[in-house]
């Protein structure tokens, strides 16, 4: 089954946390994983490949430059659920 | 002109202790960091030696958990003692290129491959991370160190099998004296107490293999010694130029006077029985210092408990020392705390420090019948020394790798 907007949030909120040490709470739809988070480039192909396990979905590597807030991330992996 | 050079300050983590102090009043105390490992893969694989001198204190108890997970347990153990080091030399101000760092490691991150190398086969490349090589590679312990305290003088890494972190603090004599920095932190670290090596090392015959007694298993010079046992951890140790700890009113442990490095060009393995090329890095370090082999009062052998190891170092001391050498006092400390490899020239000449600093010469345990053929005047209990001493440490390993580092009383 799907999960939310909300669900995925708070599962990549908990992969962001166990990579960068980031408070769950701190991780919102609108923040920059570069600008807000301060996630360096490995650190986020670590989190979108714990991601790519934990919700079942594939992020090409090219797409991986489009996530650029949190919210984006959520979105994508959203619709590669359906 | 030649500089004074001086040691500042100390840092560790090593299987008898979290910290340097723990770990010299284990020392003193007669311990052994050796025990049985409780690890599901010693079964598993059915390794034919069940024991080794691991980490008193897990680094994961130390660090917070995000730096554990981009840093390879070799560079964990880095982080722990050089940081340590730096709070005990008291440092606060000072420029960061003025500030070097001389690491060492014999293996590196092995843990680190070959747990790549198992999620490669079992996951696929996808899952590898891509901290793996920056993790593996044998300059990222003393990389972790220097970006932790932001040293931009250099950061080198000797890797010399287990002469690497003596190798280090000859290397750290050297720019100190080049004028490359101020202060330098030298040492070394190891973690590679893994099947991988266990299985190398017994396979050459080179392990104790007392697995019904583990804390008696390593005994330098005894006759029934059988082999080394397996260590791991760091040891950080603060260089200053004399001028410059003076200036800021530093605590000064003793004096580095330096240190030499030679090379057997021999065997891969095995020490070259003469032992010329290790007497010479003695020798080289003692008269390149304006000392004189009489001068030497303590000597903290490199005697890893391997039958022909401690018998070419034997040899080689002879060479140096002569009928003094009866007269000589010397500790072989691995027989508490196993073989750091890459780190245990710096945990000993951590140990050096701090008997030329209290005055206090450390025990080697587990001498219950002296070889008859090596015959050194072994400190088995703590032993009082005064006035003022010269005392060098010996590290030796494979590759034919001699280092030698000297240092002094204040």
């Amino acid at each position: 089954m799907a999960l939310s907007n909300e669900e995925v949030l708070a599962g990549l909120a908990e992969l962001i946390n166990d990579e960068t040490g980031i408070a769950a709470d701190v991780v919102a739809a609108e923040k920059s994983f570069t600008d807000d988070l301060d996630i360096d480039s490995i650190s986020m192909m670590t989190i979108v490949v714990n991601a790519e396990e934990k919700f079942d979905v594939k992020i090409p590597d090219d797409e991986v430059a489009n996530l650029k807030t949190v919210g984006d991330a959520v979105d994508f992996i959203v619709k590669a659920q359906a | 002109m030649t500089k004074k050079i001086v040691i500042t300050g100390l840092g560790a983590t090593t299987p008898l202790g979290g910290t340097m102090a723990s770990t010299w009043d284990a020392l003193l105390a007669g311990e052994s960091g050796a025990r049985t490992i409780e690890a599901e893969w010693v079964e598993q694989y059915e390794l034919p030696v069940t024991f080794a001198a691991q980490a008193r204190v897990a680094a994961a108890d130390v660090l917070e958990r995000v730096e554990t997970k981009r840093l390879d347990p070799s560079s964990q153990f880095a982080l722990i003692a050089g940081r340590e080091a730096w709070a005990d030399a008291g440092l606060t101000e000072l420029a960061p290129e003025r500030l070097g760092v001389e690491w060492a490691t014999g293996i590196g991150g092995v843990w680190t491959l070959l747990d790549a190398w198992d999620t490669l086969r079992e996951r696929g490349p996808r899952r590898v991370l891509p901290m793996t090589v920056p993790m593996l590679m044998p300059n990222g312990p003393g990389a972790a160190v220097g970006m932790d305290l932001g040293a931009r003088a250099g950061i080198r890494t000797a890797v010399s099998a287990c002469a690497s972190s003596t190798e280090s603090l000859v290397n750290a004599y050297d720019h100190l004296q080049a004028g490359d920095a101020d202060v330098i932190i030298a040492g070394g670290s190891e973690a590679a107490i893994h099947p991988i090596t266990i299985a190398s090392f017994a396979a050459m015959q080179a392990l104790s293999k007392r697995n019904d007694d583990p804390a008696r298993a390593s005994r330098p010079y005894d006759i029934d010694r059988d082999g080394f046992v397996m260590g791991e951890g760091a040891a950080a140790i603060v260089v200053e130029t004399e001028e410059h700890a003076k200036a800021r009113g530093a605590k000064i442990y003793a004096e580095l006077i330096g240190g030499s490095v030679t090379s057997d060009a021999y065997h891969i393995t095995a020490p070259d029985p003469e032992g010329s090329a290790a007497a010479r890095a003695m020798l080289q370090t003692i008269t390149n210092a304006g000392y004189d082999v009489s001068d030497v009062r303590h000597i903290n052998a490199h005697a890893t408990s391997t039958p022909v190891g401690d018998i070419a170092e034997f040899n080689a001391l002879k060479r140096i020392f002569g009928d003094k050498l009866a007269s000589i006092p010397v500790s072989a400390t691995k027989a508490s705390t196993g073989h750091l490899l890459g780190g245990a020239g710096a945990i000993e000449a951590a140990f050096t420090i701090k008997a030329l600093e209290t005055r206090t010469l450390p025990p080697t345990i587990n001498l219950e019948n002296q070889d008859p053929e090596i015959q050194v005047d072994v400190v088995t209990l703590p032993r009082s020394i005064e006035g003022d001493a010269v005392a060098i440490s010996n590290s030796f390993g494979f590759g034919g790798h001699n280092a030698v580092a000297g240092f002094r009383t204040i």
